[in-house]
């Protein structure tokens, strides 16, 4: 029996390596029950289940030694999707637990080099779990006061006086909000105080609501 | 030990009859002339080819001179759309079609937009049927060929071929067009050839495909029925063989053997067709009983008897087939991450489920091998492993389509209200059954397998 498919061109493994499979139907630090509250330091969830995928991940970090002491996950997706999610759990949390200021370097090359390769096709839609993974961080780095060190994926600062970035005003829009006002009172910030950056961040809210209403 | 294998993936092929392989056989050892030679072993051929010829047409009701050979269905179907379509562009240049077609007829219908056509690309109703009166619409005075499938490969939905055939008729007596004159109406029946009568003039064809490998037959054969007198322009030029219409040297044991199939199908349809109908009632009714939160796609009587198609919420199709195909269970799913563009099925869409829906759908399609006992053996399996796909799952959708947020104790934990679940609440906002797919999503960026 075969395990695997091959594409015949490129001759490239189609299907997933033992690992794979082993943490697909195996998967490691799941989190069966809905946690209660006070039982991780930081979570964070990407992901649409329209687009096939959403990761939601949940942390315990070592106050002192701000290593990931426990990682958990709920994963919606592909065979790939699960089987990343869990073993992106046990990198971070093996050996006493990965700093966290190297945790959030990590990237879905590492994951795959642990998991011994995955269909290139695979790779940009569901390995995720790295992107969840640093919403957590910021989510502990904001508890935390350490909000100099958030990373926000893709995103690029429209408004530096805020620190209100594209991505912001995305979500902003998806939530709800029109107008720039809107905007400004969903993200509780005066984003678009300056003339020259409240054009950029109008004609931003004009985009997406144009790509999302329109 | 040995695993229990099912093969449920009928409408993706089948496997050849041994009765289909034994006619075969000869032409494929000793009778291994070329037809178009004039000694003993070409005129062998030739006589092989002449009598599955006729087969064919009397299981068609059409005539031997009807029914031209091809290397697939799909090139049944690119033959009878482009062929038709470039003969007869001197009355116009619109192609109508529907947004279930297989992508062998979709595929042509946008080479032809491409090379400057009117294309019309009718929707479906709930169930994945055209309406009679929006092809009546869509006709105009350049319309050239219509393209509506007779069965759902998908969704299983059998369409009411009969009817578009009487608007098309109208809408020609009203023009004072004749029968060999354009819209002509090509249907793809390769889904149908099993269980349904292919009679020609009964279903008020003008083009009809068939193909080998979903009929027990071999692959890498098709049939393409033309009417007698209309004209089509070829794809593939050469030698002149069917009728000039298709050159290259003919696959004599496959079209035997199509024949042969063929044969076998329709004589047995009606009692294999009750037989799959029954097993699939079963299999439809167990999953329902057994799996909350399941919505059957397609027609719930107007269905072909072996197909099942289920969208089974908040698990996602690969997943689902990758633990079916550990327990020995074939399969197959709508989601995106299971296709080579990572789009997600285009049928579920059309049909006006949302996206997730179509990342959670799982066709099963039985064939004449499934037993109780496989359906059965399915029933066992299916439940636990979308308990436990579900129980990874962070999203919960509701069978109207809208997601329920996942209660997080991090929810007013300080942080910012729109970082959270935002995507989810814009889903819930925006994609409601019936609705179709929402524009959004459809942005690249968003787009995940």
């Amino acid at each position: 029996m075969s395990d695997d498919i091959r594409n015949e061109r490129t001759g490239e493994r189609w299907v997933y390596s033992p690992t794979v499979r082993d943490h697909f139907f195996h998967p490691r630090n799941l989190l069966l029950d809905e946690p209660t509250e006070g039982s991780f330091d930081a979570s964070g969830v990407v992901g649409s289940p329209a687009c096939g995928d959403v990761m939601h991940v949940w942390l315990k970090i070592d106050k002192a030694t701000e290593r990931v002491s426990d990682m958990k996950w709920k994963t919606f997706g592909c065979g790939s999707a699960i089987a990343a999610t869990s073993m992106f759990s046990v990198m971070v949390s093996e050996n006493g637990g990965m700093p966290l200021a190297d945790a959030v370097q990590l990237r879905p090359q590492d994951v795959m080099k642990r998991l011994g390769g995955l269909p290139n096709r695979k790779i940009h839609c569901s390995v995720l779990v790295d992107k969840a993974f640093r919403k957590a961080a910021n989510d502990w780095f904001r508890a935390t006061g350490q909000v100099e060190r958030i990373q926000v994926d893709g995103a690029r600062v429209v408004d530096p006086a805020t620190g209100v970035t594209d991505k912001d005003i995305e979500e902003a829009v998806l939530e709800g909000a029109v107008t720039l006002e809107d905007v400004q009172k969903k993200l509780k910030a005066g984003v678009g105080a300056s003339e020259e950056v409240r054009t950029e961040v109008e004609q931003l809210i004009r985009f997406y609501k144009e790509k999302y209403y329109g | 030990m040995e695993m229990r294998t099912v093969y449920m993936d009928h409408a993706a092929t089948t496997p050849l009859d041994p009765r289909v392989l034994q006619v075969m056989l000869p032409y494929l050892k000793e009778e291994y002339g070329n037809p178009s030679a004039l000694y003993e072993r070409g005129r062998a051929a030739k006589d092989a080819l002449v009598d599955s010829r006729e087969t064919v047409g009397k299981l068609l009701g059409a005539h031997a001179d009807e029914i031209i050979f091809t290397a697939s269905g799909t090139e049944s179907d690119n033959l009878a759309i482009l062929g038709a379509a470039r003969a007869h562009e001197a009355k116009g240049k619109h192609v109508i079609t529907s947004a279930v077609e297989h992508h062998a007829v979709l595929g042509c219908v946008e080479q032809l937009a491409k090379e400057g056509w009117r294309t019309t690309v009718l929707p479906v109703d709930e169930y994945g049927r055209v309406k009679p009166e929006d092809l009546a619409a869509a006709l105009a005075e350049d319309t050239t060929v219509v393209s509506i499938m007779l069965a759902n490969n998908e969704i299983g939905t059998v369409l009411p071929l009969r009817e578009y055939a009487k608007v098309i008729r109208d809408w020609k007596k009203a023009h004072n067009r004749g029968p060999l004159e354009a819209p002509f109406l090509h249907t793809d029946a390769c889904q149908a050839a099993g269980a349904l009568s292919l009679d020609v003039a009964k279903l008020g064809v003008d083009l009809l495909t068939v193909n080998g490998g979903k009929i027990y037959g071999p692959k890498g054969v098709g049939v393409l029925y033309v009417r007698r007198g209309i004209k089509l322009r070829p794809i593939v030029f050469g030698g002149g063989q069917e009728m000039r219409l298709r050159s290259g040297t003919e696959n004599v044991a496959g079209i035997v053997g199509f024949a042969k199939a063929f044969e076998l199908a329709q004589a047995d349809r009606e009692a294999e067709g009750n037989r799959l109908a029954a097993l699939r009632d079963m299999l439809i009714g167990g999953i329902q009983a057994r799996i909350p939160k399941v919505v059957l796609n397609g027609h719930p009587a107007e269905r072909l008897p072996n197909n099942v198609n289920v969208s089974i919420l908040d698990v996602e199709g690969e997943a689902v087939l990758l633990y079916l195909d550990a327990v020995g269970i074939s399969a197959a799913t709508g989601s995106a991450c299971d296709s080579a563009s990572l789009d997600p099925s285009h049928v579920i869409l059309a049909i006006g489920r949302p996206y997730e829906f179509a990342h959670a759908s799982i066709r099963f399609t039985l064939g004449r091998s499934s037993t109780e006992a496989d359906v059965a053996y399915v029933l066992d399996q299916l439940p636990p492993i979308v308990e436990k796909l579900r129980a990874i799952s962070p999203v919960k959708m509701q069978l109207d389509g809208t997601i329920v947020g996942n209660a997080s104790a991090f929810v007013s934990d300080g942080r910012p209200h729109w970082e959270r679940n935002v995507i989810l609440n814009e889903v819930k906002n925006h994609s409601s059954v019936g609705t179709g797919p929402t524009k959004n999503l459809q942005d690249p960026s968003l787009r995940s397998g």
